[in-house]
């Protein structure tokens, strides 16, 4: 057996496989749901009416898209350009830490006003972050999936030393988290009651102008460029660093809005727990949507509505909650070889 | 031994009449050829002439449109590399296909004992590998570690490679690209005793005097057609680089003109040497208005390194690259600012971008100033336009300009590259092999813009390894070798034959 590349693929193949890859992922999901000992069919409606089956529900999941539509954003903007940034968890980290500061003495006196500058000064920090990592790749060519893999330890264990030393809330109870931020920089509610903050609207404004940022400027023209062929990029003219360096200040700077959104919109404090793995589950996000921006606020959603139903399942049908993570691998899995199978055709001989 | 003595029963390998094609190009043209025990033949031909596609149809990773493969008298299931292998057949690529953290032995069982038993049958591998070794003079540790051996030895492991797996017949592909002459003749030496044991050699070279030293007969392949068949003791390496190049494309008039001013000249030009391919040697060289320039030579002797200087790619070592206007920073784009169009060697790689559409790849050079580019912002409506009317005036054939280039033949590919460089009224033109691997009609339409480039006073730099091209179109023509850049010889000075001799390295004054 092996693999022929097919030149056009019609359009019922480049929805069928994906939509068989669902149907795939709903079966095996239950399967292990049964494995678990609870019966599949329940579990798979317990998933969905946690994820969407009321207006609780539905809010939660998009409460949770939020970090997962910036750090989705980060890595599809990065990879577009071919620039594997694996440390959006360090970028999303770098800008909570600045929030907190920021939000917590030096502009707390200015009120609302100051949110946008507290936003601002968190995308520098971010884009900062990932700027180490590409300087060292167009300089010296080390890798940057190691670098920035390795910046996600790195900011962790900074963010641990800062909640057991400066930044230790005093008023903590021994707990290692930050001050709270100042009420006046929190993110507002989109509508009073409604339990969803400003961070979701962000990520959906970020979300359009990234794709603005693709398909209609020079810098998007230069990135797509650099990422499907950086040789012919260089030959024709194309300054390829710079505009390595660019895609990385911008993609740093996605990922730290998902820790500014998390400080203000939703937790009001720094703590070690702010992101389980957001920078990681970014890659999955980005992945699923082929890279498109607006692809990305769709598989955030996807994503954060398997994690939020899961949990509510998990509760409910007493299975454990690692259950989430094996259906969004096993959807991660079957997406990426349905995408491989609307490109290919399988030969016998 | 000829191939008139053997007898039809000693046929080991047969091709009938096997043609490819790849859109508008013919790769293989009903070509067929039989291959004896115990007789080594070459494959001769420039790149791009079909030698590496008869070879892939063979093993199995292309599948022929026409036409059949026995072996041993036996069908061979085409595209099929595992039954390729079972037959017989053995390759030892360009490329070597190693594991350089495994030993010699390893990488040897690698693929031939299932993994999960590998360490079974050791000792008896390394008794067949010993005896192998003995047999064919192919001394080597098995217990070193690939990494650790020199190119030549990583060459002969790849030869026991194949017979390990009890290959009858061995294909070479350009066996000696990568090796000294002194490893080069040990291969040789291994190769007269394998086929004395009645081994079958096919070698695919494009060097005349290992064809020469090694073969028993010749067959000469040129665009995708095989042109002559010889036993190598019935001719010469002039007859067989004259059958190489041909003098069947008829040569485009080209009316003599006064060359003007001197567009671009390099002065004692030296560039770094790339792994095995030489850099610039002290090369100087005027590229004169209304006139084209060729250079003629074997690949892989500095012609990359001088295309990649004019193209802004690379920077002198040493020496001087004078213009009339010269950048403060000599890259791509101070090159495109130049006035230099250029028309890189691999147009799939270099030249374009393959999933980016028409109309992104014809502004791939420009697409930074206006109309294209207006505050950051693209006006893609006139980028639309402009590939609309390259399209309308190159005869570029394609569905619009919105599809992706990628689906376009190589001639209407180089068309559009000719489009998006001659349309900036380009003072300088390097044109780097512009028409490998283009059928006859796209040839003489891009030979045809080069000529009016030259007579509306651009300054051309030709360059290919086809002799009749440099030939046929040149003013002057300069050779190059190891590096080294020939005096100019006017158009006509010398004969092909004389031509061939410069390209061997012969003439150059500190040659040895």
């Amino acid at each position: 057996m092996r693999l022929e590349p097919i030149a056009n693929p019609g359009l019922g193949r480049r929805l069928g496989f994906p939509a068989l890859a669902l149907l795939a992922t709903v079966v095996i999901a239950s399967a292990l749901a049964a494995l678990a000992g609870a019966n599949p069919l329940d579990t798979l409606g317990l998933v969905v009416k946690g994820a969407a089956g009321s207006k609780f529900a539905l809010l939660e999941t998009l409460n949770r898209a939020t970090p997962l539509i910036f750090t989705g954003l980060a890595i599809a903007v990065a990879f577009r350009a071919k620039l594997w940034n694996i440390g959006a968890e360090a970028q999303l980290y770098a800008g909570a830490i600045v929030t907190v500061v920021l939000g917590t003495s030096a502009l707390s006196g200015m009120g609302g006003w100051a949110l946008p500058l507290v936003a601002l000064a968190a995308m520098v920090a971010g884009a900062l972050i990932l700027l180490g990592p590409v300087m060292l790749k167009t300089r010296f060519g080390v890798d940057e999936v190691v670098t920035t893999l390795l910046f996600n330890f790195i900011m962790l264990l900074l963010v641990s030393y800062l909640l057991e030393g400066p930044m230790k809330d005093p008023m903590g109870m021994g707990w290692p988290k930050s001050a709270p931020l100042d009420k006046a920089l929190r993110l507002p509610r989109i509508a009073t009651g409604l339990r969803l903050h400003w961070g979701f609207a962000l990520g959906l404004i970020a979300a359009g102008l990234v794709w603005f940022v693709q398909v209609r400027t020079t810098l998007g023209y230069e990135m797509r460029a650099v990422g499907l062929n950086s040789q012919a990029a260089r030959f024709a003219g194309i300054p390829v660093n710079l505009v390595l360096v660019k895609t990385a200040l911008l993609s740093g700077g996605l990922a730290a809005l998902a820790g500014f959104s998390e400080v203000a919109g939703l937790k009001g404090h720094l703590s070690l727990d702010l992101s389980p793995g957001f920078g990681y589950t970014g890659i999955i996000v980005a992945m699923l949507a082929l890279l498109h921006p607006l692809g990305v606020v769709i598989t955030a959603i996807f994503v954060a509505g398997i994690f939020v139903g899961a949990d509510s399942m998990s509760r409910a049908a007493g299975v454990p909650t690692y259950i989430a993570d094996m259906m969004l691998a096993t959807a991660l899995l079957l997406m990426v070889l349905a995408i491989g199978l609307t490109k290919f055709r399988v030969v016998r001989g | 031994m000829t191939a008139q003595t053997l007898g039809a029963q000693d046929v080991v390998l047969r091709l009938n009449q096997i043609t490819k094609r790849f859109g508008a190009l013919t790769a293989n043209d009903a070509i067929s050829l039989t291959l004896h025990r115990g007789e080594v033949i070459a494959l001769l031909g420039e790149n791009g002439a079909g030698k590496t596609t008869l070879m892939n149809i063979l093993f199995g990773q292309y599948t022929a449109d026409e036409g059949s493969v026995e072996v041993f008298g036996h069908p061979l299931p085409p595209g099929n590399p595992r039954a390729a292998l079972a037959a017989g057949l053995g390759m030892v690529h360009q490329h070597f296909t190693l594991a350089d953290n495994l030993t010699v032995l390893e990488n040897i069982q690698l693929g031939t004992a299932p993994l999960w038993r590998m360490a079974l049958g050791v000792a008896a591998a390394r008794a067949k590998l010993a005896r192998l070794a003995a047999d064919f003079g192919l001394e080597v540790d098995p217990d070193a570690q690939v990494g650790s051996l020199t190119v030549g030895e990583r060459q002969r492991v790849e030869i026991l490679k194949a017979l390990y797996r009890d290959a009858r017949i061995l294909i070479l592909d350009e066996p000696t690209a990568v090796l000294t002459p002194q490893e080069s003749d040990a291969l040789f030496d291994t190769l007269r005793r394998a086929v004395a044991t009645g081994l079958s050699v096919i070698f695919i070279s494009h060097k005349l005097h290992e064809v020469m030293a090694l073969s028993s007969r010749v067959l000469v392949l040129r665009h995708g057609r095989l042109v002559g068949q010889v036993a190598t003791a019935e001719t010469d390496r002039h007859a067989l680089a004259a059958m190489m190049v041909g003098a069947e494309v008829a040569a485009p008039a080209v009316a003599p003109m006064t060359p003007g001013p001197a567009r671009l000249t390099l002065q004692a030009a030296c560039t770094r040497d790339r792994g095995t391919a030489p850099g610039l040697k002290a090369v100087s060289l005027a590229l004169r208005a209304g006139q084209i320039t060729g250079l003629a030579g074997v690949s892989g002797n500095g012609q990359s390194a001088l295309s990649d200087l004019i193209s802004g790619l690379e920077t002198l070592t040493s020496g001087r690259l004078d213009l009339p206007a010269p950048p403060p920073k000599w890259t791509p784009r101070a090159a495109v600012a130049a006035g230099i169009a250029r028309i890189p060697e691999d147009r799939h790689k270099t030249g374009t971008i393959a999933d980016f559409s028409l109309t992104e790849n014809a502004i791939l050079e420009t697409y930074n100033q206006p109309p294209y580019s207006h505050r950051g912002l693209m006006n893609w409506a006139a980028a639309e336009a402009h590939t609309a009317k390259l399209i309308e005036t190159y005869d570029v054939r394609c569905p619009g300009p919105s599809g992706p280039i990628r689906q376009l033949s190589g001639g209407n590919m180089q068309k559009l590259i000719l489009g998006r460089v001659l349309e900036l009224s380009p003072r300088i033109i390097l044109a780097n092999q512009p028409v490998r691997g283009l059928d006859i009609g796209a040839i003489t339409y891009v030979h045809g813009r080069l000529l009016a480039a030259r007579d509306a006073g651009a300054a051309v730099l030709l360059i290919s390894e086809d002799l009749d091209e440099i030939m046929g179109l040149s003013d002057v023509i300069h050779v190059m070798s190891e590096g080294r850049l020939s005096p100019e010889f006017a158009r006509g000075a010398l004969s092909a034959a004389e031509l061939g001799l410069w390209m061997a390295g012969q003439g150059f004054s500190d040659a040895a």
